[in-house]
C-alpha cells in the first residue's frame, strides 16, 4: 500500500466504497467539481428560502405559519451545513457568496418560478422538496465524507418538508371547490419544473460520467426522474389531484410510468437567466446580504467588547 | 474585523443525551466562543438533538497527518494479541 501512486490509492478507496476525507490527497479536478456542486447546492438552499418566505406573513393559520417558518429556517440550516462542507475543500464561504452574488455560481432553476397562491406552499413541499429528496438520498453515500454527512442530516429534515406540503394540498383538495381548484392550479404549474430538477436527459448531461466514477453521483438524471414519477403518481391519486401530462400512464412491460416529453428549452432559458424570477431572486439575495451588514458589524463589535472586558478582569 | 469574512471557524461537538460522549457534528463561523455556542444551538440542535454543546476553534485542533497514516498507526497493526479473539479457550469454559 505504501508506494502507490496517490491517484491509484484515491480511486481504490472510492472503488472500495470508502470515503475521502478533507486532508486526503485528491485529484484537483475532483476537488474542483465537488466545490462547484456543493456550492451550487448550498446556494439553492438559501435562495430556496425566498419563494416560501413570500408566504410566511400570509399563512392561513398560526399553525401553518409556525410550520412554514420552521421549514424556511431548516433551509437556511441546510445552506450552512453545505457551506461548511465546501469549506473543508479549502474555499471560504465569503468567497462562495461573492460568486453567487456576481453570478459566477448558480443555484437550482426551480427557485426562479413565482409562488402565486398559498397552494404553492403545498406544491413546493410535496413536489420540489420531494424531487430534492430523490436527488439527495443517494448523495448520503457520496465518496466525499463531509458532503455525505451533511446530506444525511439534510435528508432527515427534508421528510417533514415534504409531508407538510402534502398535508397542505390534501386539505385544500378536499376543501371547497375554489380551494380544490387552487391546489390543482399549483400542481399544474409546479409539475414540469419539478421534473426538470433532475437535470438534462442523460445523453446531454455533461458532468455525469466522471461524477459516477468518482462516487459523487450514483444514479443518472433519467433514473432519478423515473423514480420520482413512480413515487409521485400514486400520491397524486390520494390527493385527488391530476398531474398535467396526458401521456402519463403505467407501462406494465417496463414496470414504470411512462410520461410525456419534457420541454428542456424552457429549462435552458431559465438557467440562462430568463426565468420569471431570476432577476428578483438575485436582487433580493444581494439586498439581504447588504442589509445584514449591520448585524455582522454588531456581532463583531460585541465580541470585541466582551474580549476587552475579559482582559480587564484578568 | 468588521464582516463575517474574518470570523474564525469553530468545530461543533454535541452530546446527544446524558451518558453519551460529545460527537463532532460540523462547523460554523462566529466572532467569538459565546456566539459560536448560540449559533451551534440554532444550527445543530433545532430538533433537540443535544443536551450539551462544545465549540472549539478549528485552528486549535492538532491532527495526525493523512500522509503518514499507515506508519503512524502501524505499531498497533501487528499486536493482534490485544484482542480477546486471539486466544484459544478450551471448550466448556464459561464467563471468560
Ligand atoms: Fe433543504
Ligand atoms: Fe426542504
Amino acid at each position: 500500500m505504501h508506494d502507490h501512486d496517490p491517484e491509484e490509492r484515491f480511486q481504490a478507496i472510492i472503488d472500495d466504497d470508502g470515503r475521502i476525507e478533507p486532508r486526503d490527497w485528491m485529484p484537483p479536478a475532483y476537488r474542483k467539481s465537488l466545490i462547484r456542486q456543493i456550492a451550487q447546492h448550498a446556494h439553492s438552499e438559501i435562495i430556496g428560502m425566498q419563494p416560501e418566505g413570500n408566504w410566511i406573513t400570509r399563512a392561513p393559520s398560526l399553525r401553518r405559519k409556525a410550520i412554514l417558518m420552521a421549514k424556511v429556517q431548516d433551509e437556511a440550516g441546510h445552506g450552512l451545513y453545505l457551506y461548511a462542507a465546501a469549506e473543508t475543500l479549502g474555499v471560504d464561504r465569503a468567497e462562495l457568496l461573492d460568486m453567487l452574488h456576481d453570478g459566477r455560481q448558480k443555484y437550482s432553476s426551480i427557485f426562479n418560478y413565482p409562488t402565486l397562491t398559498w397552494a404553492d406552499m403545498g406544491a413546493i413541499g410535496w413536489l420540489v422538496d420531494g424531487a430534492a429528496i430523490v436527488n439527495q438520498v443517494p448523495i448520503c453515500r457520496c465518496s466525499y465524507g463531509p458532503y455525505a454527512r451533511a446530506m444525511i442530516r439534510i435528508c432527515k429534515e427534508e421528510s417533514f418538508h415534504q409531508r407538510q406540503g402534502f398535508e397542505i394540498l390534501h386539505t385544500l383538495s378536499h376543501g371547497t371547490p375554489a380551494q380544490h381548484d387552487m391546489a390543482q392550479d399549483a400542481v399544474d404549474r409546479w409539475w414540469w419544473p419539478s421534473l426538470m430538477m433532475f437535470g438534462p436527459p442523460d445523453q446531454e448531461s455533461t458532468h455525469s460520467e466522471q461524477s459516477m466514477r468518482w462516487g459523487i453521483k450514483r444514479f443518472s438524471n433519467d433514473e432519478l426522474r423515473q423514480r420520482f414519477v413512480d413515487m409521485t403518481v400514486p400520491q397524486a391519486e390520494v390527493l385527488g389531484l391530476r398531474l398535467p401530462d396526458p401521456d402519463l400512464r403505467w407501462n406494465p412491460e417496463r414496470g414504470h410510468y411512462d410520461f410525456g416529453e419534457i420541454d428542456f428549452t424552457e429549462l435552458f432559458e431559465v438557467i440562462k437567466g430568463n426565468g420569471p424570477c431570476n432577476r428578483q431572486r438575485m436582487a433580493d439575495r444581494r439586498r439581504a446580504h447588504e442589509e445584514g451588514e449591520w448585524v455582522r458589524e454588531a456581532a463583531a463589535a460585541y465580541a470585541a467588547k466582551r474580549a476587552a472586558q475579559r482582559e480587564e478582569v484578568a | 474585523m468588521n464582516t463575517a469574512r474574518d470570523w474564525p471557524l469553530w468545530e461543533v461537538f454535541v452530546r446527544s443525551r446524558r451518558g453519551l460522549s460529545h460527537g463532532h457534528v460540523g462547523s460554523l463561523h462566529a466572532p467569538d466562543a459565546e456566539m459560536a455556542l448560540r449559533n451551534a444551538r440554532d444550527l445543530y440542535t433545532r430538533r433537540r438533538e443535544g443536551v450539551s454543546i462544545w465549540v472549539v476553534p478549528s485552528s486549535r485542533i492538532t491532527a495526525s497527518s493523512p500522509d503518514e497514516k499507515d506508519e503512524f498507526f502501524d505499531p498497533a497493526a501487528d499486536k493482534i494479541y490485544r484482542h480477546p479473539t486471539f486466544y484459544d479457550i478450551p471448550e466448556g469454559v464459561d464467563h471468560l
